[in-house]
């Protein structure tokens, strides 16, 4: 993707964990912005795209390379 | 060997006493000085704040003088930093003053920001300034029934509070015997009732089991004073007779003026705790780094141990000696009378047992500790 990403990097926390760090960043991010979690936690592929889906924010994609889940979203409002 | 600690929070005070005790000898050789900056006079335990809020410590409790938790080696000046020069390798002070360093510890907290979420600061109580922990005592003392909302910012600090403050209201009703005219909803940013999954998995039950409710998924937008009524980022709300706010919280304002970090947190190692970028000499404790783990003084203990015997390693051989694990130790209330607690590191999550009595105990031991613990003794 050619478009520059913020990343937050959670790998290996547990508290206050991958969503958390995620709504902190959103909070301080641009609408447009790309975010981009990293995360060991495996419940964050399913926990992010669901905050992301009820808060209206744009849920875009998600990977897992050898045991970190990189979730993909945009800031929408 | 100038050492420069920037902040007289736990971090600062237990990184500069832990040094001071390693580089004695040094010191007293005039090969190594250590000096702390800090913008008060006073030490406050900032946990007591939460046993302030239900009337079960004084205020006057919490403060010690920062002087006197000192080794009587480290050089003292209240006088907060304004700017940070780190090619130069200096600070300059609010009062003009210029201090070199060889060695630079930025250990500067963070601020309550309850006013970035609309109406919160006007309708909701909270515990994190003595003012407001004694005004929330006040307000409960006065509370006769109804609904009482407890509601938890992001990010926060110490994330084991939104539980403890709730399980212990659940107790001051209990006291009081208002339980059958009160009713404690419980509301939290993620899909569970707290970041950790096993902590959750064991007051999730609790909370059951006493009555509370709660709503997850549910990110404080504003607060609609006029009507009390909380709404949700999600787009749900929650009515409330009486709303007690986690505030967000950010780092310190000095820190986004010199454009060190956005929202005051430094780009931080996770395990050397040295600064992010090319100046190796500068670390970061507490609060004040962007690392994802809990901002609780725990968390500054820890590391400062760490950054603590690293600076006495490099004055004495050149090189830093260990890597910070990511330990965080936190006790949690569950009530008036019992607890338990949470330990973790960066590969090691935590696994809460039963709330017992003695880990209750403890923690009001620890309340007292507190003093020798950032004096270096403990």
């Amino acid at each position: 993707m050619s478009e520059q990403s913020k990343v937050v990097d959670a790998r290996g926390t547990f508290c206050p964990g991958p969503l958390m760090e995620l709504i902190a960043q959103m909070k301080q991010s641009q609408i447009g912005d790309l975010i981009e979690v990293w995360s060991t936690d495996a419940g964050s592929a399913a926990d992010i795209p669901e905050w992301i889906n009820k808060v209206g924010h744009e849920y875009i994609s998600s990977i897992e390379v050898e045991g970190v889940w990189r979730v993909l979203v945009r800031k929408k409002k | 060997m100038k050492i420069l600690v920037v902040g007289g929070g736990t971090g600062g005070t237990i990184v500069a006493n832990n040094m001071a005790r390693r580089l004695h000898h040094e010191m007293k050789a005039g090969k190594a000085r250590i000096t702390m900056l800090s913008a008060s006079e006073r030490h406050m335990y900032q946990p007591g704040l939460l046993y302030v809020a239900v009337g079960r410590m004084a205020p006057d409790e919490l403060y010690r003088d920062q002087k006197g938790l000192l080794e009587p080696s480290i050089e003292f000046h209240v006088d907060p930093v304004e700017t940070f020069d780190f090619k130069e390798n200096k600070v300059i002070t609010k009062s003009g003053r210029t201090h070199q360093y060889d060695i630079l510890i930025i250990s500067t907290g963070s601020r309550m920001m309850p006013e970035s979420i609309p109406g919160l600061a006007e309708s909701a109580e909270t515990f994190y300034t003595e003012e407001s922990a004694i005004k929330m005592f006040k307000r409960l003392r006065e509370f006769q029934g109804g609904k009482v909302v407890i509601t938890v910012g992001v990010p926060h600090k110490c994330p084991m509070a939104p539980l403890e403050i709730t399980f212990m209201l659940h107790d001051y009703f209990k006291e009081r015997g208002l339980l059958d005219k009160v009713q404690i909803h419980y509301t939290y940013p993620i899909g569970r009732v707290h970041s950790l999954e096993n902590v959750a998995k064991w007051a999730k039950p609790e909370f059951d089991r006493l009555g509370i409710t709660y709503e997850t998924l549910f990110n404080m937008k504003e607060v609609d004073a006029t009507n009390s009524i909380l709404k949700s980022e999600e787009g749900t709300e929650v009515k409330y007779d009486l709303l007690i706010g986690i505030p967000p919280h950010k780092g310190m304002e000095v820190i986004e003026k010199n454009s060190i970090g956005q929202s005051g947190w430094i780009p931080t190692n996770r395990n050397t705790l040295n600064m992010d970028g090319e100046f190796k000499n500068v670390y970061v404790l507490g609060d004040t780094t962007n690392i994802p783990i809990s901002k609780a003084g725990s968390t500054a203990h820890y590391e400062a141990e760490v950054v603590a015997e690293n600076v006495a390693s490099i004055v004495k051989m050149g090189v830093p000696v260990r890597e910070y694990d990511g330990k965080v130790f936190c006790f949690i209330e569950a009530g008036k009378d019992k607890a338990t607690y949470a330990m973790f590191t960066y590969n090691n999550p935590p696994d809460p047992k039963e709330p017992t009595q003695a880990v209750h105990w403890f923690k009001m031991a620890y309340n007292k500790l507190y003093w020798s613990s950032v004096r270096g003794i403990l």
